[in-house]
């Protein structure tokens, strides 16, 4: 039985005002694994996780054609609500951005911009969220803190929790361990395996070895385009393209 | 209903910035439609190259205002922008941070110390000083140029520190790399590569000292002749307007606004000057 | 005659370690003349009794209250019209020949003498719109003369909130009006005070512009439609008129005592400010 894919990417090329900076991407991206899209600097995989949840609507200049399909659905036709697609997809961003607020208003700034209001529904949400980003037993007496004195890499668990928060189905991680150090990225790497059981995750790391750590599967992106895609397994062992492998034996970077 | 909440927000900021600015507008056509009438009455070079003022007869020449303003504003940057730019290199090159965290406060409180107190100290203080080490009888343009540059002082001050402070470090460390000493680094290296920001905090400091006019009504004395030195009293474009404005009616009145005409203009050409400097770096 | 360059760093070092001793000196010598004459003025009696006499006897209770309502009429017209102006220019606009043009007319607004604001609160806000000399004609008149300075540190603190922040907020599922109420306003706020405090004391140290708008009378204003006195024009009235020298003395050490507590509270939002942002 041919399931549909969480999400699909059709020819999708992306210009920044000249320049092309996506060309011809079509990916199918099933759900409730790890997707790891990689490649060197300037790639197009920060912009490509951007056009997931369009947030490249806020970049002045660009423009595009193709579509991309959340469940089937196109998400750039016009019937379509751009807030509601930001909490379906959430995204964690490289560096770790807590809100100047206390941990509690970060993590319960998002169902708050949905409307969410009593004090009884936002707590039981705040600390569900914060549950599954392994980070409740650490801050839990002290929520009401500035969410600016957590330690680095309790702020990017943080930002997790703040997208769990709104019970979305896709997480796009952008590099989101870069600034971190490697037990910090140890945690969050395992949170990420567990939470692949109930959502679709994508993520653009920031080395080939988280890639290859954390994926099911991986694409390999170069210059805008894709270059191979498949298991993490076998694109590692036998890539099918001469550029997977110069780039994932490091001969270039 | 929440896309009307958006484009409604949106509309509204717009017309709270369109009406900020229609308040500039404002400004310049209100001023103007009360001015212009007698300018075209006396005729532009009558009015601003007039020597006589005085309107119980008539006469409505301020060119003696405008030399008064020129004398005042020029004393005031010949004695004020030295220091200034001295007091700005000790901030950014000289002192410790100790000292200026309680220097940088003082020129701050200077910048806010009201400028009817400048004018009362300068009577009680610089009137009676110049009158007895100089001659003359103390109300005067060098009475008027010290006050003002002390009042220009923390704008200049600021607004150069500013710019030495954001200069790239490797100029500085270039230049010691290269055995200059510290005041040849300062003179040679920093102070061009500031220029621009240090001329535009003049040309801001000069026009502060031009639009001036409680402190300079108490010192400058209320002659309406063009003065022959700095020991003359004299009478500036803004004293003139703060002096009349009380008891001037119909074309008097009308000439005093044609004064703020003059005033407006000479601002606005310094301002449009100091932002061509600034946006040169 | 060439000058060694040990020398001249010398003597630069004097001079300028000099000029910044004659700041100072300066600095004291206004601020502690006035002080140390008008402190002994302040009592009681000073603060709440009005004028009597043209200023001669009684207090200045009546130009404390002139100088408040004044002000406070100032900075609530202007405030919500230079922030809003200063979030249109950030968030709803791009770089381009509109927001140039705004921001010229902000930066010439601000270079305009008093006076002549003066001039123009006169023959609008008195004559024109038929206010007459007034509180509301003279706090008008301060609101837009502290419009430029309220904008600009508005933008300005505006423009260092984090563009992250924007970010965050719009990845999860924010609206443009809820991103700048709940992400960016809250972040910037503390600039745009400091703005809105230095309006405050332009307002309470203007004179040139009060005298010509808000009149001078000495009875205790009963609304925003009474002419009133600030505490600077009646220091200016009573020195220039030779009035009384010890009132004056006494008004102008409030002013300064009032001014300088204006200062120090900006002075610490500001510290604090630079702290936390990022």
């Amino acid at each position: 039985m041919i399931q549909q894919s969480k999400i699909a990417i059709n020819n999708l090329n992306f210009y920044y005002q000249k320049k092309q900076v996506i060309r011809d991407f079509s990916l199918e991206i099933p759900g409730n694994e790890i997707l790891a899209v990689f490649g060197p600097a300037n790639s197009g995989t920060t912009t490509l996780l951007r056009t997931l949840n369009r947030l490249c609507d806020l970049i002045p200049g660009t423009h595009m054609d193709g579509e991309i399909l959340l469940d089937g659905k196109n998400i750039f036709a016009p019937d379509i609500s751009v807030t509601e697609l930001r909490r379906k997809v959430g995204m964690v961003f490289d560096v770790p951005t807590p809100l100047p607020m206390s941990i509690f208003d970060n993590i319960a700034y998002g169902p708050r911009l949905g409307g969410t209001k009593t004090k009884a529904s936002l707590a039981e949400g705040v600390e569900r969220a914060l549950c599954m980003a392994a980070l409740w037993d650490e801050v839990k007496d002290r929520l009401h803190t500035p969410a600016m004195r957590l330690s680095g890499g309790q702020q990017q668990r943080l930002c997790i929790a703040r997208v769990l928060a709104l019970e979305p189905e896709v997480i796009l991680l952008d590099r989101p361990c870069s600034a971190l150090d490697p037990v910090s990225t140890a945690k969050i790497e395992e949170s990420l395996k567990q939470l692949k059981e109930q959502f679709t995750i994508i993520i653009a790391p920031h080395n080939v070895q988280q890639a290859g750590r954390i994926a099911d599967r991986v694409a390999f992106m170069l210059m805008g385009s894709l270059i191979e895609q498949g298991a993490t397994a076998e694109v590692f062992e036998n890539p099918q393209d001469k550029r997977t492998s110069d780039y994932i034996t490091g001969r270039f970077g | 209903m929440k896309i009307n909440k958006e484009k409604i927000s949106g509309i509204v900021f717009l017309l709270i910035a369109l009406s900020a600015l229609s308040v500039l507008a404002l400004i310049t056509i209100f001023i103007f439609i009360k001015g212009v009438p007698i300018i075209n009455k006396v005729g532009f070079f009558n009015f601003v190259f007039g020597m006589v003022w005085d309107p119980s007869h008539g006469a409505y020449g301020i060119f003696p205002m405008i030399i008064g303003s020129v004398s005042v504003t020029l004393g005031a940057a010949i004695l004020g922008v030295p220091v200034a730019i001295c007091c700005s290199i000790f901030l950014s090159e000289f002192a410790p941070a100790a000292l200026s965290n309680i220097v940088r406060p003082a020129i701050q409180l200077l910048a806010a110390i009201p400028s009817v107190v400048y004018g009362f100290w300068g009577l009680l203080f610089v009137v009676p000083a110049i009158r007895i080490y100089l001659g003359g009888p103390g109300l005067s343009i060098l009475a008027g140029s010290i006050i003002l540059a002390i009042m220009i002082l923390p704008t200049i001050i600021s607004i150069a520190e500013v710019s030495l402070l954001s200069l790239p470090r490797q100029y500085k460390e270039g230049a010691y790399a290269l055995g200059l000493t510290q005041w040849q680094t300062i003179r040679s290296v920093l102070l061009p590569a500031a220029k621009s920001g240090i001329v535009a905090a003049i040309i801001l400091g000069i026009g502060r000292a031009i639009g001036e006019t409680m402190a300079v009504i108490m010192v400058l004395g209320n002659a309406v002749a063009i003065p022959q030195s700095v020991l003359d009293p004299a009478r500036t474009l803004t004293t003139n307007i703060g002096i009349e404005m009380g008891y001037a009616s119909g074309e008097h009145q009308q000439a005093l606004f044609a004064t703020g005409i003059v005033l407006l203009v000479i601002v606005m050409i310094l301002n449009a000057f100091a932002q061509y400097v600034t946006r040169r770096k | 005659m060439k000058v060694s360059s040990r020398t001249a760093q010398r003597v630069a070092k004097i001079l300028i370690w000099a000029s910044a001793l004659l700041v100072i000196v300066i600095l004291l010598a206004i601020v502690i003349f006035i002080l140390i004459k008008g402190v002994p003025e302040i009592s009681w009696q000073f603060l709440t009794e009005i004028p009597r006499n043209m200023g001669r006897d009684g207090g200045i209770s009546s130009t404390i209250v002139g100088t408040l309502l004044v002000t406070a009429v100032a900075v609530i017209i202007a405030t919500p019209f230079g922030v809003g102006t200063a979030f249109y220019l950030t968030e709803y606009t791009r770089e381009g020949k509109i927001t140039r043009i705004i921001r010229f007319s902000a930066e010439s607004l601000s270079g305009i003498p008093s006076i002549v604001y003066g001039l123009f609160g006169f023959i609008f806000f008195v004559m024109y719109l038929r206010l007459g000399w007034s509180i509301l004609s003279g706090g008008l008149t301060l609101a837009v003369m502290i419009l430029p300075t309220i904008i600009r540190t508005s933008e300005e603190a505006i423009r260092t909130v984090s563009y992250q922040y924007r970010e965050v907020s719009f990845s999860l599922g924010g609206t443009k009006w809820q991103t700048i109420t709940r992400a960016v306003f809250p972040s910037a706020i503390r600039g745009i005070a400091v703005g809105v405090i230095l309006g405050i004391g332009r307002c309470v140290a203007e004179t040139a512009a009060v005298i010509l708008t808000a009149g001078s009378a000495l009875r205790m204003p009963g609304s925003i439609f009474s002419p009133t006195r600030t505490m600077a024009e009646h220091f200016y009235i009573l020195a220039r008129e030779g009035i009384s020298m010890e009132k004056a003395y006494g008004t102008a050490a409030l002013l300064i005592i009032l001014i300088f507590i204006i200062n120090v509270v900006a002075n610490m939002l500001v510290n604090r400010f630079v702290a936390k942002g990022r």
